[in-house]
């Protein structure tokens, strides 16, 4: 294999007229573009020798087809000078600082010496010139008189958008050309310009480039209508006034109208290259559209920056809805079979392959896993149909490729946007499914940040043997269980695994052998573990040995799990809520697994298991854990409704009364405001410290009522379950439900805003009690009355736009951060550095440590290891 | 045979390992016999499993470091302001204030400083609070009340005597004080102070109302209000303002452990490396306070590529994108148009070294796995 050519480096710069001429392939005269037949005229826009755009017709200058030939420029020349726009403030200062007579740049010549030096040793440096040149450019503007020439000099006013007045006449764009084309070479470059690549002169147009038509293709209406592109319109209007201003000048029109001419010949060139300048009014389209020219097609998002260049539209890509399949491995996707026979990946047939092909040819695009294309020797595609499988099968020889549908085991990427961290991009096996949707196991999500009401997700399947290998040695679901942000699990159990899990394994609740095999049944066991016990001669097992089955052999591990109560004084393993796990040679001895222990983001179980075994264990322990808890959620029944968030009549009479002493209190706290009897908080007025102890009372008071109605709703109730066992959502959700909503807020603070003096008509002026401003008494069951409503809407929609805002905000920070860092890259010498090659950092993170492997560089590793050593010694 | 304490504190000095690494070991070791071989075994191990920790070359930590702050700015949230540690100082935290670190704003929205104290001052409450009022910025406000007299056409300032006693300040202090700052005469009678406009109009009258509010009398300009609160056994000051080099050189309050929240301000008293430090604590409190974990390493790299210049630049088009070498890179961030002409007018070359530009010409980029230049021999 030979190195692959690189594009080595770009340089940029302006265009010369004589460079430009040289490269034009056609003079356009005429403003016409297509005859009457629908032909394209010659020397016009849409000359042929521009390029071609129509099917059938062959280019001019190259003989490529459409699609093949790139274009070629042609040119106008402009029968007077124009300035470009983009360089009109670089023109004002040169025209400053350059002098008027003898255009030297008007700077002593061991100050330019000087300046010259400090330029070229930033440019080494490889930091910004630019104020250095504008320094350049204000000291030689100090100058009242040439320091060369010794001509006096006139003070230039620039008006926008393009005129430079001097002494009150106004420089024409020949005048400063003029001046421009007699700068030395050596001054050009003090003022931060290379001369070899950008006279000044060429900032000023006497040679207007007119681009290829296939970058400004006219479209043909339904009705046959031609409809000519932006740029062409705009061409056209430059060539009309360019004719214009040649015959009146010929026929010696007055001087005024050549002005005028010369003006709008000006005008129309700086839209055609911007137009969006400010103090010129933008080229509109015949309706009112304004034009979109050059630089509004490089801008923005989905200019060709950012929108062409930066990103492009791939092939061999798939997207659609997603739904959820347990029985899938995380490893794997589900892919409809529309998708895989329309997909493919290449194969090229060799002599040990060269039967298999052969099949693949032969069963044709409509079995699967069949062919679509094939590609002989020579480099021709056929199309493979139905009718020519067997015939095209039969001529396959060695070196043919051909493209075979996506199946079962081939590695293909999957996606779901916003991409915000490279976890949004991972490798996955394929697995050919029925049905319209992609399959995913659950346990994918969180990285993803998927769900399943509705999201689409995207699929793209790599092409060559690099790709493929890349994909699966680095972008493979099991290598990306780690998350680089902190070390841990990203992926694992969610909602209902972490509630099965929970209900799995809480207690010591026997488990007869019949229940036994029909939890056990996916795991497809060889051997069941000992009985714990016999109840009535009747073996059984318990939650904790079927979890411990799908736990790997050599597995230790303490911690407390997520319910953990957090008691005053842990009893540890003599815990009384079951909420110390732990785990003794792949034995689950004792505790409850829950979010801690398998869910994302926490998973101490999937984080040890990864970082004692390895990726491959710890994925096949979570495909293991999605089965079982699935099927210990289902053994144990689990739904959750209405009636669930029911309470018996004391705690809501308990409530009740909570809510209306806290009432009472804010009242107490308002007639204290009122008689002046309120001690400020340091620092604060009295209003402030009325509200914050206003909002303190009323806290309390809910969080009192979500007490109690925690007393009445214990283990047995599915939202407390889900509560507690980390799985979705909180027990102050649960206390909304079924106790009281509590106090709504804006930006913080009860709610103030409505009517004059209050916040709805339902309130007496000035009224500072809870109810009026958005204390919900009420429960979500009980339901809400219509102030409360009310309030609850506003706190609501506060949330929404707080959202909306957020994701627009952190979208640009993300932006920013991924632009200013993308380029640093750890060296072989462990330093961190960016394209100049300057160094960032020495050694990354101070210490070389990868974020994601950080834990076998973390203390607790060194005393396990220590610990481990010594202990060895003992035994022996 | 067991080992010295000195071998194995010699061993241990010869190793290439980060610093709390060799700690543990030492403190772990100290206290055990071991042999030789079990020393050999430990260190071996410790090693192996450091270098299996470390990050591999061409890694791209810069856009795993940029990922791993941005993607949780998702989750952090809005709400501007809240009270951190004190009920009574507000502070900008969540999504805005990390996007206010990133900027590099040369002034926070809400700057705050934590002054600790020196050993002497930092038990006693009344000292404390004789270093927060010496601090504090103190107005006419404070210590008194500002009426007009519109037949005489001036302004009466009557002082409050408790609030000057706490303050320890005079009434000749602040008529002193007022007299300097307005440059006109002020009258002293019996515990109230009165002062004219120089043309005696309703709205010069006004205007100086408005003036002497504002005027510092004593204490730290830009420093408003200062909270004392008992941490622990100390008592430390917090501070709505921030004016670091001049709370540093206060009588009483220790230098070392007194901080702000404003990034340049440390930059400048302090140095670059105290800013940098500055922008990974500030980060991270922010992170964790919204209860998200970020490793230090990517938070580190972010302070130094803003700071490796040794001035602190923004994250963004005036700052480390804006100064990019490559322009296709700088082209297809912001302002487009304006990097390609300038780029033309200099003659700029484009080395094609960084993702964005070899993503634009359509070759792999020069990092990762595109950075290992090895070709297989035919």
């Amino acid at each position: 294999m030979t190195v692959p050519k690189r594009i080595g480096k770009i340089r940029f710069g302006l265009i010369s007229p004589q460079e430009f001429r040289k490269m034009s392939v056609v003079k356009i005269i005429t403003a016409d573009t297509y005859d009457d037949d629908g032909f394209p005229i010659e020397m016009g826009l849409m000359d042929p020798r521009l390029g071609v755009i129509d099917p059938g017709l062959r280019c001019r200058s190259c003989g490529g087809r459409p699609g093949e030939c790139p274009g070629h420029f042609g040119h106008i020349d402009l029968i007077a000078p124009v300035i470009h726009v983009g360089f009109a403030k670089l023109i004002r200062k040169l025209l400053r600082a350059i002098c008027r007579d003898c255009s030297k740049l008007m700077l002593l010549e061991k100050d330019k010496k000087m300046y010259l030096e400090q330029i070229k040793t930033l440019e080494r440096l490889g930091q910004p010139t630019d104020d250095l040149v504008n320094k350049v450019f204000s000291e030689a503007r100090k100058n009242k008189t040439c320091p060369h020439c010794g001509a006096p000099q006139k003070e230039i006013k620039f008006e926008r958008p393009l005129s430079y007045i001097e002494d009150g006449h106004k420089l024409t764009p020949s005048d400063i050309r003029d001046r421009f084309e007699k700068i030395p070479d050596d001054d050009i470059a003090v003022m931060g310009m290379n001369p070899d690549t950008a006279r000044p002169e060429w900032m000023i147009l006497t040679v207007l480039p007119v681009p290829p038509v296939t970058m400004r293709p006219s479209i043909t209406l339904e009705s046959g209508q031609r409809s000519e592109d932006d740029l062409t319109h705009k061409l056209v209007d430059i060539i009309r006034i360019n004719q214009r201003f040649q015959e009146n000048r010929e026929a010696g029109a007055p001087q005024l109208i050549i002005e005028d001419l010369w003006e709008l010949l000006q005008y129309h060139v700086t839209t055609f290259l911007d137009n969006t300048v400010s103090g010129v009014p933008p080229a509109r389209h015949r309706s009112g559209r304004p034009l979109k020219t050059l630089s509004q097609r490089l801008k923005g998002k989905e200019g060709r920056f950012r929108g062409s260049l930066s990103g492009k539209r791939v092939n061999f890509s798939a997207r659609t809805v997603i739904s959820p399949d347990p029985n899938l491995s995380i490893n794997e996707v589900g892919v409809p079979m529309d998708i895989a026979m329309e997909l493919s990946v290449p194969m090229v047939a060799s002599a040990r392959n060269k039967e298999v092909v052969k099949t693949f040819v032969a069963r044709g695009p409509d079995r699967h896993p069949g062919v679509n294309y094939v590609t002989r020797a020579d480099g021709r595609r056929v199309k493979v149909t139905d009718k020519n499988a067997e015939e095209v099968a039969g001529q396959i020889d060695i070196g043919w490729r051909i493209d075979r549908q996506l199946a079962d085991g081939d590695i293909v990427l999957f996606n779901r946007q916003p991409s915000l961290h490279r976890m949004s991009i991972m490798a996955h096996r394929v697995k050919v499914m029925p049905y319209k949707t992609f399959r995913l196991n659950p346990s994918v999500c969180p990285p993803y940040n998927a769900d399943f009401d509705g999201d689409e997700m995207n699929l793209h399947v790599p092409q060559t043997e690099e790709a493929r290998a890349e994909a699966e040695i680095l972008m493979r679901v099991q290598e990306n269980i780690l998350s680089p942000r902190f070390g841990g699990p990203i992926i694992g159990g969610i909602h209902d695994y972490v509630t099965g899990s929970f209900l799995l394994t809480h207690g010591e609740k026997p488990i007869y052998h019949k229940d036994m095999m029909e939890i056990v049944k996916k795991l497809q066991p060889s051997e069941l573990p000992e009985p714990r016990g016999y109840l009535d001669e009747k073996p059984y097992w318990t939650g904790k040995q079927v979890f411990s089955m799908i736990l790997p052999r050599g597995l230790n591990l303490n911690f407390k799990a997520d319910f953990c109560y957090n008691c005053d004084v842990c009893r540890g393993a003599e815990c009384e809520h079951d909420a110390y796990v732990i785990i003794e040679d792949g034995e689950l001895v004792r505790g409850t697994i829950d979010a801690e222990a398998v869910g994302a983001f926490k998973g101490k179980i999937t984080d040890r298991i990864i970082k004692q075994f390895s990726p491959s264990v710890a994925s096949e322990f979570l495909d293991r854990m999605t089965l079982l808890a699935l099927r210990g959620i289902m053994y144990a029944g689990f739904s959750f409704g209405i009636d669930d968030e029911d309470i018996p009549r004391e705690a809501a009479e308990q409530i009740a009364e909570t809510t209306r002493a806290a009432r009472e209190k804010v009242q107490q706290l308002i007639a204290a405001y009122n008689a002046g009897e309120l001690e400020p908080l340091p620092g604060r007025t009295l209003d402030e410290t009325l509200e914050m102890r206003i909002m303190q009372t009323l806290g309390k008071a809910r969080d009192s009522t979500g007490k109690i109605a925690g007393r009445y709703l214990g283990l047995d109730n599915s939202g407390v379950v889900m509560a507690v066992s980390g799985a979705r959502g909180s027990m102050l959700n649960l206390t909304q439900m079924a106790a009281c909503v509590g106090q709504q807020s804006v930006r913080g603070e009860r709610i103030k805003r409505g009517y004059a003096g209050r916040t709805l008509p339902h309130f007496r002026r000035g009224d500072l009690g809870a109810e009026a401003h958005g204390f919900v008494e009420s429960s979500y069951k009980h339901g809400l009355t219509p102030t409360e409503f009310f309030f609850h809407a506003i706190g609501g929609r506060e949330g929404l736009v707080d959202t909306a805002i957020r994701t627009s905000q952190s979208g640009y920070l993300q932006r920013r951060l991924v632009n200013a860092l993308q380029d640093l890259e750890v060296k072989y010498d462990g330093t961190v550095k960016e394209t100049r090659g300057m160094i960032v950092q020495f050694q990354y993170g101070e210490d070389g440590v990868d974020a994601s492997r950080r834990d076998y560089a973390s203390v607790d590793n060194v005393k396990r290891i220590i610990k481990n050593v010594l202990a060895k010694e003992e035994q022996i | 045979m067991s080992l010295t304490g000195k071998d194995v504190a010699d061993r241990l000095e010869a190793l290439h390992l980060p610093h709390n690494i060799r700690e543990t070991m030492r403190s772990e070791l100290s206290s055990v016999e071991l042999s030789e071989e079990q020393l050999e075994a430990i260190v071996s191990q410790v090693e192996e499993d450091y270098r299996h920790s470390m990050v591999e070359p061409c890694e791209a930590v810069g856009v795993v470091a940029a990922q791993s702050i941005g993607e949780p700015g998702t989750q952090m949230t809005m709400r501007t302001f809240h009270y951190a540690g004190v009920a009574e100082i507000n502070v900008t935290l969540g999504l805005p204030r990390l996007i206010e670190i990133v900027d590099a704003r040369k002034i926070p929205s809400t700057p705050t400083m934590t002054i600790r104290l020196t050993e002497e001052y930092a038990h006693d409450r009344d000292l404390a609070r004789e270093v927060a009022w010496a601090i504090e910025s103190t107005s006419l406000l404070h210590l008194g009340s500002i009426a007009t007299d519109l037949a005489e056409m001036n302004v009466i300032i009557e002082l409050n005597p408790s609030a000057m006693e706490q303050r320890k300040i005079t009434v000749e202090e602040v008529a002193d004080s007022l007299r300097e700052e307005t440059g006109l005469a002020v009258d002293q009678k019996d515990g109230s102070l009165v002062m004219a406009p120089e043309e005696p109009s309703y709205r010069d009258l006004l205007q100086l109302v408005e003036k002497i509010k504002k005027i510092s009398l004593k204490g730290v300009e830009g420093i408003k209000r200062v909270v004392i609160r008992k941490e622990g056994e100390e008592y430390i000051l917090y501070t709505e303002g921030s004016s670091l080099r001049k709370v540093m050189e206060f009588e009483g309050v220790s230098p070392g452990r007194t901080k702000t929240n404003n990034i340049n301000e440390i930059g400048e008293v302090l140095g670059i490396e105290a800013a940098r430090n500055a922008i990974i604590n500030e980060a991270t409190d922010t992170l964790r306070e919204q209860g998200l974990s970020v490793d230090v390493r990517h938070i580190m790299l972010v302070a130094d590529i803003m700071t490796v210049d040794g001035e602190v630049k923004q994250i963004g088009r005036h700052g480390v994108s804006g100064e990019k070498a490559s322009v296709l890179a700088r082209a297809a961030f912001e302002v487009t148009v304006n990097h390609i002409l300038d780029a033309a007018v200099r003659g700029d070359v484009d080395d094609l070294k960084g993702v964005t530009e070899n993503v634009i010409v359509g070759q792999p980029i020069q990092l990762g796995t595109g950075d290992v230049k090895l070709v297989a021999r035919r």
